[in-house]
């Protein structure tokens, strides 16, 4: 089979359209900022942003203008505090409104669930005696079938792409993942097209020597990109820590759209790739990040015939 | 600071802690709610397991985590599972005894909103909304407020209703379904309320050293009612400061 490999220039070149639905996922964790820097720097808009907790990346897509539409949440720079950026598009409508269709965590995780196994909806107990189905009418209550009463149903989601980072995946997109794996399994699944970024690319053996750790079948995926620290400055676990001080940082820069918009040329405009923007950032830094190895005991599958 | 003084933080995060006694498990937020469940671990509950909405069942942080999905709550952990497992399996299945919460406002049955101040179409302050916390307030059996008191914060009315606490009282969460038992406690940084009545309305039971029921309802936004006994919530002892300034805070991040 022909390899998936783009480069990420060429992933959100073939990808990732004007007008479509785009799901970069990751709670807290594998949130692939080289990929919505890229969308940034390529120019797309009009899309509509689909994620559990928009983070600091996509307070900085809305920021450059690529979103009419954000589906989501919660909206907060985790431990830290506001994202000013999305605040001032509701607010103020700067640089543009934004429409916004919001959830709870386990309402956008359901609708990620209904999505990836093809079913209409999917039911959860969360949201009687809340405010939220009655600013977003795609929350809606049906009688339970089977005589236990009134229960919210969320839709299935498809988002256009979703773009997964991974620790480790082949040249075909069977990844591994582990730690925070979030939903990034049920977003791949939901979504018409995947992109999985990487920390780095493995021998198929390698996944096949622990398929329990395999969340994505490269049958689901069209591109994969080699991006070691492209989720900088989210993390990867056992590869590297959040970098905090970019999430501090960002608080101060986000207040205004002038210093944001310095920001942005200064470093997602004014570098060419992820691998400009990483010696643009430093070694030293990155060295920082770096955790001390915690290796997992070995498991034994068994060799049969 | 010496032993004999501390800071509100530092009272809310002891106060916190005593709710959580003979509690076995405790869905824990970032900050305060994250140092209250260290502590009742070291000292009420010793059973007790943290569960994190990032996916994390048994936490065991090495470190003080720096947000709700910090890398150091998977290291070491019970379970480190799907969102929608956490969501589904752990949380709407019944397994979370207690769970903290905390608002931009709450009202006097409890119900809180972190959505927005303001009208929704066109808001003084959008807030970050439910994240997990619709789903916390409905499903886990008992629920903690974690909050400083102020005019701003405890409402007549909320702009939002976010999440689910008593609704409007009574019996009404048994009426619509809600599997949970709601909220519990209040604990500010002034006082603690609790909800043992049969309106399932917030009462002030204790007032911290130093501080006044007059204090108190100066700071809320409807007239309080009053526990038939208002008491003294004792101070922190020398040994709950020790544990959360020398091993659960040292940097003093959330003190």
């Amino acid at each position: 089979m022909p390899s998936k490999l783009l480069s990420m220039h060429d992933a959100i070149a073939a990808h990732v359209h004007d007008g479509e639905s785009v799901a970069i996922e990751g709670f807290t964790a594998f949130i692939c900022f080289a990929a919505g820097h890229e969308i940034i720097r390529q120019g797309r808009r009009e899309l509509t942003l689909i994620r559990m907790t928009p983070d600091l990346l996509y307070d900085q897509m809305i920021a450059a203008g690529v979103a009419r539409g954000l589906v989501f949440a919660y909206l907060g720079n985790p431990g830290v505090g506001s994202l000013h950026c999305i605040r001032r598009a509701v607010e103020k409508g700067i640089p543009r409104p934004l429409e916004l269709e919001e959830y709870s965590h386990f309402g956008l995780v359901a609708r990620y669930l209904a999505g990836a196994s093809n079913l209409p909806f999917y039911p959860l107990r969360s949201y009687a005696g809340s405010d939220l189905p009655s600013v977003n009418p795609r929350i809606r209550t049906i009688d339970d079938p089977y005589g236990s009463g009134p229960i919210a149903v969320v839709p299935a989601i498809h988002p256009d792409v979703a773009i997964v980072h991974v620790q480790r995946a082949d040249a075909q997109g069977n990844a591994h993942l582990w730690g925070l794996v979030g939903m990034q399994k049920e977003v791949a699944f939901a979504a018409d097209r995947v992109i999985v970024v990487a920390e780095e690319i493995v021998d198929e053996a390698v996944i096949r020597a622990d398929p329990n750790r395999t969340l994505i079948p490269g049958l689901i995926v069209d591109a994969v990109v080699c991006e070691p620290y492209g989720c900088h400055p989210s993390y990867v676990q056992g590869y590297h820590d959040r970098d905090n001080d970019a999430y501090l940082e960002w608080d101060a820069i986000s207040r205004e759209q002038a210093s944001t918009d310095a920001w942005l040329d200064e470093w997602v405009f004014g570098v060419a790739d992820r691998a400009e923007y990483l010696a643009k950032l430093g070694e030293e830094r990155l060295e920082k990040l770096r955790p001390r190895p915690a290796l997992a005991g070995p498991v034994d599958y068994g060799a049969y015939g | 600071m010496t032993p004999n003084t501390y800071s509100p933080s530092e009272m809310m995060i002891v106060v916190a802690a005593r709710q959580l006694a003979g509690a076995r498990t405790v869905f824990v937020g970032v900050g305060l709610p994250n140092s209250a469940c260290n502590l009742a671990r070291y000292t009420v509950a010793p059973e007790l397991e943290l569960i994190y909405e990032a996916g994390v069942y048994g936490a065991r942080p090495a470190r003080l985590p720096l947000s709700i999905g910090d890398p150091s709550l998977v290291t070491g952990a019970l379970a480190a599972v799907s969102m929608a497992d956490l969501f589904g399996l752990y949380l709407q299945r019944g397994l979370v005894d207690v769970a903290l919460l905390g608002g931009a406002q709450i009202d006097r049955f409890g119900n809180l909103n972190t959505t927005v101040v303001g009208d929704y179409a066109s808001p003084k302050v959008r807030l970050p909304g439910s994240g997990g916390a619709c789903e916390i307030a409905t499903n886990a059996r008992s629920v903690l407020m974690i909050m400083r008191l102020s005019k701003r914060a405890f409402v007549r009315k909320l702009d939002f209703q976010t999440s689910p606490g008593h609704l409007t009282g009574g019996d009404a969460r048994a009426r619509l379904g809600l599997p949970g038992g709601g909220p519990q406690t209040v604990i500010t940084d002034k006082a603690l309320f609790d909800f043992a009545n049969p309106q399932r309305e917030m009462q002030l039971i204790e007032c911290y050293p130093g501080i006044s029921p007059a204090d108190v309802q100066a700071e809320v936004g409807w007239p309080l009612r009053m526990a038939e006994i208002v008491g003294e919530t004792p101070a922190p002892s020398a040994e709950e400061l020790r544990l959360i300034r020398e091993e659960l805070d040292p940097q003093g991040l959330y003190r």
